[in-house]
């Protein structure tokens, strides 16, 4: 599980076999993961899985169990948080509330001694850099959320570290600045080229900032890939149903050719992709993961689709782009769930009768193991 | 508005049960607090009359008293200097305890609200109060058999072979200092405590992980924070300490005198009312002066203190 360069060409952060156990609890086991320099890069997981305990032991809160943590090829273990190359976001940001904007932005200036100018030209020059040029003198409480936001990772940017750590940041902003502030922090993280590891739930945080992401469970790393390949190539049932909505069909394998496996399921047999490596076998347990808008509704053409179901309209619900449509499928009359474009499409009566198609490329077949929790 | 308060009060608690509190407040303020201080400045300023001339033609308003705390009887010309000594000296040993008590109480506080948690914190706590079930008097003359010429702690040194003789706690002020100390620590701990529990610990982290020492995570951002409870917790050890009677009479040296315990001799052996009361003026309106003026100092607002 090795993340490719993107950017940068040596590796900014190698976590190389860590573990941390709190007592009798493994929160973080045996993780190994390369960063490349200059990346920005996410953990993914539900709350627990361990991502807040790993950004921690990074930034020498926690010390590992086993294992290291390298960053720029020297190791870490045994410097504190304030000997290390990296700085913290803290997620409900730690702003010094005694402090002015300026002051709080040059903190790590001052523990290194900079005089009082030089501090004020760099907090100035910061503050340029996330767009509240002049605000310096103003106490962190009048500053808006989003606001206050950027001025924790001036600050952070202040310390010159090699890499920016960010402990869900967003997840207390309203949903719009949610939005913007994703598109800032990608922009600041372009703009200041060095590494930001980013810990998050969201997984719409993560896969529209992010150069790669590592989904994590119960302490582990699932798949670390870019953000499309975690969507289109799942590695793990895990993943499928972590990231993006997935429709769900368990069944056993029946056979196996040319990358594809045909799955016996309660629907019947359904015909899927097999991830490159894929483990799966004649007769092994396996789900089969189809996204909702890869499914096809019988007002569309469903010749020529490698799998054909019928299935029952039970509601739909309007998304604004698109619709979701509520099926029961087969005569298991498994639920489903299909998007539909919105498209001046009528909301059809509940109990229409339907064809569902897809193909094969579009679904996935794995090997059956742990959901994420709905 | 100065009647919005009052009218939220009566609007909560009702006209009858709201005006029992007013009373009760305003009969708490005045009566036990303003009148009984109000007549001691009345006495500091009137001579020290026979009950039969009191009322007479005599009873007329003086400043002797005050003057006799600055020249003394006035026969050598020059300053009260015992008096005077004594009074500048209680005030610095009560500056040395408010010190100390921070000093001791700060990492405790710090301990108690930042890392303890569930049993240890209560377990702490009530270590703490417990000692203070026993009365004050007691606590003091446990106080002098553990410092005294033949107490637990001389016997230890002696025993671990490490002085010669008996050290005269008593005589250095050594167990004044340390009994007052011990007297106040709640009053220390619990402002630090109730200032340092409202801290949010990722504030420390945050300053850690920017590299600060942990000297300097104190400095920059723990103690600017704890600053009304820190502010709180020495005006009440200072006041308390400057004001003490039952410690420096129990543990002072026989040559050291508390400025209180002036007071006191006035009031009782003096049989001297309106020398005892100019003298607590003085110390009253001192000591609460130099409060005013360390509040300023430090920039501490006072409606700070009540939080």
């Amino acid at each position: 599980m090795t993340a490719t360069p993107a950017g940068g060409t040596k590796p900014a952060v190698e976590i190389d076999g860590v573990s941390v156990r709190f007592g009798e609890f493994l929160a973080v086991r045996d993780v190994r993961v390369e960063i490349a320099a200059g990346t920005f890069f996410s953990f993914l997981g539900p709350s627990g899985c361990g991502k807040t305990t790993l950004l921690r032991a990074i930034s020498g809160f926690v010390e590992p169990s086993a294992g290291e943590i390298r960053i720029g090829g020297k190791p870490m273990t045994g410097l504190g948080p304030n000997k290390r190359p990296t700085a913290l976001v803290f997620q409900n940001l730690a702003l010094f509330p005694l402090m002015t904007v300026a002051e709080n932005i040059a903190f790590a200036l001052e523990m290194r001694g900079v005089g009082r100018a030089a501090r004020r030209r760099r907090a100035d020059e910061l503050l340029e850099l996330i767009a509240l040029p002049g605000q310096g003198d103003r106490m962190c409480h009048e500053l808006s959320g989003g606001q206050r936001q950027r001025v924790a990772i001036a600050r952070a940017l202040a310390a010159e570290p090699q890499v920016l750590l960010l402990d869900e940041p967003l997840s207390a902003l309203d949903l719009k600045l949610r939005q913007h502030m994703r598109s800032e922090l990608r922009a600041i993280q372009r703009r200041v080229g060095i590494t930001f590891i980013y810990i998050t739930h969201d997984q719409g945080e993560a896969l529209t900032m992010s150069d790669q992401v590592a989904v994590m469970r119960d302490g582990g790393i699932e798949q670390v890939a870019a953000g499309k390949t975690l969507y289109d190539s799942p590695a793990s049932a895990f993943v499928a149903s972590f990231v993006g909505e997935n429709n769900l069909f368990r069944g056993r394998v029946s056979a196996v050719a040319d990358g594809r496996a045909t799955v016996a399921t309660d629907v019947g047999p359904l015909r899927a992709a097999c991830p490159a490596g894929s483990s799966l076998r004649d007769g092994d347990a396996a789900f089969v993961f189809v996204r909702p808008e890869a499914l096809r509704l019988a007002t569309d053409d469903t010749a020529g689709m490698d799998n054909v179901l019928s299935a029952t309209e039970t509601a739909r619900e309007f998304e604004g782009r698109f619709w979701h449509v509520f099926l029961e499928v087969g005569e298991s009359r498994q639920r489903a769930t299909a998007a539909q474009v919105h498209g001046g499409v009528a909301p059809a009566e509940p109990g229409r009768q339907l064809r569902v198609g897809f193909m094969a490329e579009q679904a996935v077949a794995l090997p059956a193991g742990p959901l994420a929790a709905e | 508005m100065p009647t919005s308060w009052l009218r939220a009060l009566l609007a909560r608690y009702g006209a009858g049960v709201g005006a029992c509190v007013l009373a009760l407040a305003g009969f708490w303020i005045l009566l036990l607090i303003l009148l009984p201080q109000l007549a001691m400045v009345d006495f500091s300023f009137r001579h020290n009359l026979p009950p039969a001339a009191q009322g007479g033609p005599q009873d007329v308003y003086t400043l002797e008293h005050y003057a006799y705390l600055v020249y003394g009887s006035g026969q050598e010309g020059g300053f009260n200097t015992v008096d005077l000594l004594v009074f500048g000296r209680t005030l610095l040993a009560a500056l040395l305890v408010t010190v100390a008590d921070l000093a001791i109480c700060y990492p405790i506080a710090y301990l108690l609200a930042q890392s303890a948690h569930g049993g240890w914190a209560r377990l702490m706590v009530l270590a703490l109060v417990v000692p203070f079930w026993v009365n004050e008097i007691l606590r003091a003359f446990a106080f002098r058999i553990l410092f005294g010429a033949s107490g637990v702690l001389n016997d230890a040194l002696l025993g671990l072979g490490l002085v010669a003789e008996p050290v005269d706690f008593i005589r250095t002020d050594v167990a004044l200092y340390g009994g007052l100390a011990y007297a106040f620590v709640l009053l220390m701990v619990f402002p630090l405590y109730n200032a340092l529990e409202s801290l949010d610990r990722s504030q420390v982290e945050a300053a850690r992980d920017m590299g600060a020492s942990v000297f300097a995570t104190h400095r920059r951002v723990v103690i600017p924070f704890a600053k009304p409870g820190i502010s709180a917790g020495c005006t009440m050890v200072f006041m308390l300490s400057a004001g003490a009677l039952a410690a420096p009479q129990i543990l002072g040296g026989p040559s050291s005198l508390w400025f209180t315990q002036l007071v006191y001799q006035w009031f009782n052996t003096g049989n001297n009312w309106p020398r005892g009361a100019a003298y607590a003026i003085v110390l009253l309106l001192s000591t609460l002066l130099l409060v005013l003026l360390a509040m300023r100092l430090f920039k501490v607002r006072l409606a700070q203190l009540g939080r």
